[in-house]
């Protein structure tokens, strides 16, 4: 009896200093880009564009208009595809099981798996050499949010299967009872109930581009100056984060933006807590 | 096989039936004898012992009705419950009779009797071996025995006919014979209704084991 | 009752066999379902009895790999020759879980109606009274009707499910052991109900509780798995039959609870 108490306390100690240990790191990293960064932020940082040059002079401006950009024309390039798989897949294929429609389903199921596995500067150099190069698009906002896109779309469909799988059979099965056909019944009654978990997965993508560097260091390029056009290059913040920290000596600007990446990622995070967090609500 | 406990409770209600079967058969068969014999105290023990039976027949729906609150029977068992009920009624009244028997024994009291008794012991012979016969078929399931069994009733009845013409012809020879020849008669109208008591219990018992419901009077 | 009229009416099936994949489920079942009363299925679990209940409005459909072999009518007509929309909105259905959409309970009843064509606010609005009403839902809801059909206890929104059924008209409601998930205040108000909507529906209920069966069902029909694992019809009869003096006695056995 002693004993297995004494184990029980041990193990618990473990997985408490475990817990401690994570969050003394996330504070740690947060703290000092914070601390570092900060200062530097002004009214000015958000309204000046970069200045160019080795001294990587001026604010952030046109970073956070070509972030803003790119995620809404990524998240418009790759919700239709991503959410669309993701309904037939969970909705759809069910009836198809043996046939070669469903093996082709399984076939493409696996692919998705392995693309949400696939580094992000695969789909950059693909980008690169697809929507840059051989499509002649050049480093813009187009090419960088077709590559994301591609990035993205495994997993939207994955997080969309999951939400749309999570919708209790019994909703499709009153609806389909009440003489709605399979499509009445997405439209009508699963969508509408799944769109928290979609929801979700939109945002922890749209996080993702906000994130993301190498893939959009081969297809956005590196202008700090505003976008006008799709057709734009473009540094997003992470990448400007990049080139201050890589080629400029303004290692204090590359804080001060990481500072302001993170102060994003911190309330696009409680977005999500927030979603998610109505949804245990009301169903519990 | 399952349902442990409501078998063991149905064995044991058809047991207690058995029992309390047995004490009236007895009883019935005693409340000649003393009569015959004019055993006054052996009279006056059946009165009194009929109340044992009248608690044990209690004691029966009781446990029934439990039985039903308890496991819901349905279909055979149902028709069984039911039946016992039915049946425990019958023994009890049965009961009755061997006691009414017992009084009127007593009421002739120290009285010689004005014949000797062939046909009564006789009537009570058969009625009691009916009683019998009828409760081991209910307990074996048997339809057709209890039909069988039935159709001895219609010899009581005749014997009941045969001892009443003969008691008229006591009654015409002396007229101080009237009060023993009424009582004799009803001695043996009790044991006719015993008879028809116990083709009651074999309409149960066809009931019970087909779900049929007939009419053998 | 009318004997020919009970026939043209009704629900009935002819040697209905129904299979998954190679798996024979139910085996050549003919029965004869009488309208405006209830009928009550029964039988151990895996008997095939839900699956059976679900070829009235075709639900088995929705399961890859499924055929079937003979009839099964709705007044007289075969379901499979009927488009399935139609067949569903004659045939409505109440589940074992009561599964409101996350819907108000405005919306959950109207959702049938909508599906079926009527667009009109007012004429929507007295389909859900009238719903509600039939349902014995509506003064336990009537201040609210916009609040969601979740936040409902479990026995509201059996009857909130019952009252969706009801208002695309149907003639005949199918009830997959509906009470099952219920307290036993809960499953007696649906039993009322049941006996209420009678007069109006025909009624088929799949239930593993016996004794509700007996209560409120005036026929009943038992099945039971033969060696090959298919269910079959083993006997049909009023329900005061069936419980007081079943002539088969695998019925026997099964109701007494001496199965197996």
């Amino acid at each position: 009896m002693n004993r297995r108490k004494l184990s029980q306390n041990a193990a618990f100690s473990l997985f408490w200093a475990a817990g401690i240990m994570s969050v003394l790191i996330m504070a740690v990293v947060v703290g000092y880009v914070l601390v570092k960064g900060l200062p530097g932020i002004s009214f000015d940082f958000f309204t000046t564009s970069p200045r160019g040059g080795l001294s990587g002079e001026g604010g952030i401006y046109s970073t956070i208009v070509t972030t803003f950009y790119l995620v809404v024309v990524t998240l418009a390039f790759a919700i239709p595809p991503g959410v669309g798989a993701a309904v037939y897949f969970s909705e759809y294929s069910g009836s198809t099981v043996g046939s070669l429609t469903g093996k082709l389903v399984n076939l493409a199921r696996f692919g998705v798996d392995t693309l949400a596995g696939v580094p992000s500067i695969v789909f950059g150099l693909f980008g690169y050499a697809v929507f840059v190069t051989a499509m002649n698009l050049g480093f813009s906002i187009l090419s960088a949010s077709m590559a994301g896109a591609c990035l993205i779309i495994p997993v939207i469909i994955r997080t969309t299967e999951d939400a749309l799988e999570s919708v209790p059979s019994g909703y499709r099965e009153g609806s389909l009872a009440l003489g709605a056909n399979r499509w009445e019944t997405t439209w009508k009654v699963v969508l509408p109930a799944a769109f928290r978990g979609i929801s979700t997965g939109i945002l922890l993508s749209a996080g993702r581009i906000v994130s993301e560097t190498a893939i959009f260091f081969v297809t956005l390029g590196g202008s700090y100056r505003v976008p006008h056009s799709l057709m734009s290059g473009g540094r997003t913040m992470a990448l400007h984060v990049y080139y201050l920290a890589m080629e400029t000596r303004a290692f204090d600007r590359a804080m001060s933006t990481a500072a302001v990446l993170v102060g994003l990622v911190v309330v696009m995070n409680l977005g999500i807590n927030t979603i998610t967090g109505r949804i245990t609500g009301k169903q519990r | 096989m399952t349902r442990e406990i409501f078998n063991k409770e149905l064995r044991e209600v058809k047991d207690k039936l058995f029992q309390v079967t047995g004490d009236v058969r007895r009883n019935l068969k005693l409340s000649v004898r003393y009569l015959e014999k004019r055993d006054m105290t052996g009279a006056k023990m059946i009165v009194e012992s009929d109340e044992i039976i009248n608690l044990k027949v209690l004691e029966i729906e009781d446990l029934c009705l439990s039985i039903i609150a308890t496991q819901q029977p349905v279909a055979s068992d149902l028709r069984l419950l039911f039946s016992i009920l039915q049946i425990s009624t019958e023994i009890e009244r049965i009961g009755d009779y061997a006691k009414g028997i017992a009084r009127i024994s007593l009421k002739i009291g120290s009285e010689s009797l004005i014949k000797p008794l062939i046909d009564i012991p006789g009537m009570e012979q058969l009625a009691g071996q009916m009683l019998s016969d009828a409760i081991t078929a209910f307990i074996e399931d048997n339809a057709v025995a209890a039909e069988s069994i039935s159709r001895r009733d219609a010899r009581i009845d005749a014997m009941y006919n045969q001892v009443h013409r003969e008691l008229l012809t006591f009654v015409m020879e002396k007229r101080s014979n009237i009060n023993q020849t009424i009582m004799l008669d009803w001695i043996a109208h009790n044991l006719e209704r015993v008879g028809d008591r116990v083709t009651n219990i074999c309409e149960r018992i066809i009931f019970t084991v087909t779900g049929n419901s007939v009419d053998l009077n | 009752m009318n004997k020919l009229e009970t026939e043209a009416k009704g629900m009935s099936t002819r040697n209905y066999s129904l299979f998954y994949g190679g798996f024979k489920a139910l085996n050549r079942i003919s029965i004869q379902i009488p309208s405006n009363r209830i009928t009550a299925f029964i039988g151990p679990s895996g008997c095939g009895k839900s699956s059976f209940l679900r070829s009235f409005n075709r639900m088995n459909d929705l399961i890859p790999g499924v055929t079937t072999e003979g009839e099964v009518c709705i007044d007289g007509r075969n379901v499979a020759d009927e488009d399935v929309v139609q067949l569903r909105k004659k045939v409505g259905m109440v589940f074992q879980r009561p599964n409101p959409f996350p819907k108000s309970v405005f919306e959950n009843v109207a959702y049938g109606p909508k599906l079926h064509g009527v667009k009109n606010r007012s004429d929507l609005a007295v389909v859900v009274e009238k719903s509600l009403k039939r349902a014995a839902l509506w003064d336990e809801v009537k201040d609210d009707l916009h609040k969601s059909g979740m936040s409902l206890s479990g026995g509201q929104q059996q009857r909130l499910c019952i009252a969706r059924a009801i208002a695309v008209e149907p003639e005949v409601i199918l009830m997959d052991e509906p009470a099952s998930a219920l307290d036993p205040v809960a499953t007696l108000k649906i039993e009322e109900l049941m006996n209420e909507l009678k007069a109006n529906y025909t009624i088929a209920i799949v239930t593993h509780n016996m004794q509700q069966a007996a209560r409120v069902s005036d026929y009943t029909a038992f099945m039971l798995t033969d060696e090959n694992r298919a269910g079959n019809l083993i006997e049909f009869g009023t329900t005061k039959q069936i419980f007081t003096t079943p002539s088969d006695t695998r019925t026997e056995d099964y109701i007494t609870g001496r199965f197996g």
